[in-house]
């Protein structure tokens, strides 16, 4: 029986990949541990291995395909006493709906041969937000991904900034764990691109000493959730000292690291910290959706003489927006960004769960219900005013987080509305968050516990009192 | 700086700039099991004291003077109640700070410590008006009055703190070396922290990476024998703690903590080694506090003896003393110098206790630098 080699899946959020290279050719005989091809994901370039012996039959994908989705069916390899040149793949199951219900009915009580897709599938968007206003008309744009809007903030900094340096886990001859870093270890060297071993709770410490001792770090943390070792100095030593010191020391640092849910890692690997670094008086926190915000404020935080916590996500690393071509793209710090004007709702969103906030609103546009989309992108400080300005237009204030609901940014959010915009709501303010519980690493329960498009629309429908 | 790892011959991509002190070679990895960590005590052992002439004598002694009639004045307000909080002093442990302090190259060198830290800010000659009135919350303290007794700093002396969190000040000042390794000032780091912070799990995260990245930095355990109220021997497997940076090839030395010439001539050697680009060293200080752990331990965890048995025989002061009136110091000139620091003591406290709190709007400045 012919075998079909899948396009495999190398990380846990790759859904497509590059067919980069076939390293086999139709009619070789291969066997395990056999390199077949090479797939190239937006992180890394990965080789794909034989699990089985066989003759290589048809190659059904060729090479350079971009695109390829996970799954997809690349090459056929016959077993023993094939006919190699003739193996087709397997013809793709007959429809359901022809099967005989008896048929059916016993399919569905089984156990679904492959998994239900991941929750995370449902945090893709599509929507784009509105042209900032902060950047000139006229001015040229180029598609830029987020990861390489962050990688071009830092290298611009550092060309501009000798005392600017990146340390971390595996951002230097790796090239950075999430391929954030590429390119800095070949531009600026290993004095200013630094490997650091495992050892978050040092290389904090050390990185806010080195902000004590004038220069200007950009500490990686491979993921947020690893710096809960680290955030002692991250609150104690980074955030207090400057006001424990009648402001003579200085930390101008930049903690930085993908944080929220990624994709099927489970409890430990997936959580928002934003709530727990915006309560801390003393530290910037920043949190931002597309590639034009992600260079301006990233460059922002490393001018910054305040130590700076900035929130990327994992998920949105590949996502590509438009930025501007500007010599000098900053943004200022602590200003929220309309992403889509509108007028009946207020929906106020940060980071991933802006972009399911623009697709919510352009399901609710269809329905006649004008959305307006604020992406806050700072978290700390908050801009009060412009969630205010919106509420006092549109009357209706409900908030999209990609997080836990209790003691949130939602629950903020909330808070400035009552304790401020009481006379101006025509509905109660509604928080959309994730469900209050550990991120489940099961795809239906992972599907069950995250925010939604959907759920953000039936929030809006209800606050604007309208039925789905 | 051997930062980027080469992967065939494990050296270092960037030798140091600077040639090493001492046996470099039997040090390195190369060296194999034959690496030499005691090299350093080595030298020390031939020659245990710093040979001080008499003004240098006179100066360590006046230093060590003005830390305890410092901490026996702030004793006596917190008694008042004019100090607030956590007050922790450095009485009997005076010869670590100005012993090590006086070995470092003034304006090169930073320095970084525990919350113990009023003895090294004026090892340092920081004013003792500003520490004082720091420690009473005035607006004229070293700190605004926003910091208090543990969380002191001086940039302008290159004193980094003053850090409420033991063992946080260890990583902390492995990044004040990386600093200076970075802009090849030449300057080293001098962390101090004691058997406590010794057992935190930052400290070994920093050995490693200052062994492996070469940092100019000196870490110096101020073994006072007690966490709190928790003695070494019941706190710690290995009590000995000049010996844990072995495991990351870090060289150990360990000096009598009572006695601020072997304390400086430790320093000396220390510091020539470091400042070689030869990586880090770790000293132990083998030393003693006579109060409580703070103002408010009764320290009953040891006996009155013992405390006394220290006083009488190992004080550094009366050591120190005893030296000079060697030298052939007149017991009057001594006499002189404390009546000087008594009265420049009490005029700190008289400031401390006259000056006044911080305006209200205080409350709200230094949080962030920039406004947003």
């Amino acid at each position: 029986m012919a075998i079909e080699l899948k396009m495999p899946a190398l990380s846990p959020t790759m859904e497509e990949g590059t067919l980069a290279k076939w390293l086999v050719k139709e009619g070789d005989q291969v066997s395990a541990g056999d390199v077949l091809a090479e797939i190239e994901t937006d992180k890394a370039t990965m080789e794909f291995e034989s699990i089985d012996e066989g003759t290589v039959g048809k190659i059904l994908v060729p090479e350079g395909a971009e695109g390829v989705k996970v799954g997809t069916v690349i090459a056929v390899l016959a077993g023993e006493g094939e006919d190699a040149s003739a193996v087709t793949p397997a013809p793709s199951p007959a429809p359901t709906a022809e099967a005989p219900a008896e048929q059916q009915k016993a399919a569905e009580s089984e156990a679904p041969k492959s998994p239900a897709p991941s929750g995370t599938e449902k945090l893709a968007a599509k929507a784009q937000p509105a042209a900032d206003p902060e950047v000139p008309a006229g001015t040229n744009m180029i598609k830029l991904s987020v990861r390489e809007a962050l990688r071009d903030a830092m290298a611009e900094e550092m060309r501009l900034d000798e005392r600017v340096f990146v340390m971390g886990e595996e951002v230097a001859e790796y090239q950075g764990a999430y391929k954030v870093t590429q390119g800095l270890l070949e531009e600026f060297g290993p004095r200013r691109v630094i490997d650091t071993p495992i050892t978050e709770y040092g290389f904090a410490g050390i990185g806010t000493g080195a902000a004590m001792g004038g220069l200007r770090p950009i500490v990686e943390f491979m993921t947020f959730n690893f710096a809960m070792q680290a955030i002692d100095h991250v609150v104690n030593s980074a955030a207090k000292t400057n006001y424990m010191s009648g402001g003579q020391m200085r930390i101008p640092i930049v903690f930085r690291g993908p944080n929220g849910a990624a994709s099927r890692v489970a409890a430990q690997h997936s959580q928002n910290y934003a709530p727990w670094y915006a309560s801390v008086p003393g530290l910037i926190v920043i949190a931002p959706y597309d590639a034009s915000d992600a260079k301006g404020l990233l460059k922002a935080a490393i001018r910054c003489d305040d130590p700076v916590v900035f929130l990327e996500n994992e998920l949105v690393y590949g996502r590509t927006f438009e930025v501007a071509q500007l010599d000098d793209h900053v943004l200022p710090i602590g200003k929220a960004r309309i992403v889509r004007e509108g007028s009946d709702v207020t929906i106020v969103s940060y980071s991933i769960a802006v972009g399911l906030a623009l697709e919510a609103a352009e399901t609710l546009a269809g329905e006649g219900i004008s959305a307006e989309v604020i992406d806050l992108r700072t978290l700390r400080p908050l801009d009060r005013e412009a969630i205010l300005t919106s509420l006092a237009k549109t009357n209706r204030l409900i908030i999209a987080e990609e997080g836990w609901p209790t003691c949130s940014i939602a629950s903020e959010v909330t808070a400035i509305c009552m304790e401020d915009g009481f006379d101006l709501l025509d509905a109660p303010v509604l928080r959309v968050c994730n469900e209050d519980v550990p991120l489940p690493y099961a795809a239906n329960l992972e599907h069950l516990a995250l925010i939604d498009a959907g759920r953000i629309a039936e929030a809006a429908r209800k606050v604007c009192y309208r039925q789905g | 700086m051997a930062r980027a790892a080469s992967s065939s011959s494990g050296k270092p991509k960037r030798a140091p700039s600077k040639k090493p002190a001492a046996e470099p070679a039997a040090n390195t990895r190369e060296g194999g099991e034959k690496f030499a960590l005691r090299s350093l005590q080595e030298s020390f052992e031939k020659d245990r004291r710093f040979p001080a002439d008499e003004a240098q004598l006179l100066h360590f002694y006046e230093q060590m003077l003005l830390i305890r009639r410092f901490e026996e004045k702030a004793g006596q307000l917190y008694g008042l109640g004019l100090i607030g909080g956590f007050c922790h002093l450095y009485i009997g442990q005076e010869a670590v700070a100005v012993g090590l302090q006086s070995a470092l190259e003034e304006g090169k060198d930073s320095v970084i410590t525990g919350y113990r830290d009023h003895g090294h800010m004026l090892a340092y000659g920081i004013d003792p008006k500003i520490i004082m009135a720091e420690l009473t919350g005035r607006h004229a303290g070293i700190s605004k009055g926003k910091g208090g007794s543990m969380h002191m700093f001086s940039t302008e002396h290159a004193f980094y703190g003053g850090h409420g969190i033991v063992g946080a000040q260890v990583p902390l000042g492995g990044g004040l070396a990386l600093a200076h390794q970075y802009r090849d000032d030449g300057g080293l780091c001098l962390v101090y922290f004691g058997d406590g912070a010794a057992n935190q799990g930052q400290v070994y995260e920093t050995f490693n990476m200052a062994s492996l990245w070469k940092l100019p930095i000196v870490f110096a355990v101020e073994n006072n024998q007690y966490a709190m109220g928790t003695s070494v021997k019941r706190s710690s497997a290995e009590t000995e703690f000049y010996r844990r940076g072995t495991a990351f090839r870090i060289p150990g030395m360990k000096a009598d903590g009572m006695d601020v010439l072997q304390v400086h001539r430790a320093g000396e050697i220390a510091f020539d080694y470091v400042r070689g680009g030869n990586g880090p060293v770790l000293i132990e200080l083998s030393t003693y506090r006579y109060r409580g752990h703070s103002m408010s331990d009764p320290a009953k965890y040891r006996t009155r003896e013992e405390v006394q048995e220290v006083r009488e025989h190992h004080d550094p002061i009366e050591g120190i003393k005893a030296d000079l009136l060697k030298a052939g110091v007149a017991e009057e000139k001594l006499k002189d110098i404390d009546k000087q620091i008594r009265a420049t003591v009490a005029a700190a406290a008289d400031f401390a206790e006259s000056s006044p709190e911080p305006e209200p709007a205080e409350l709200y400045t230094d949080v962030l630098v920039g406004s947003y």
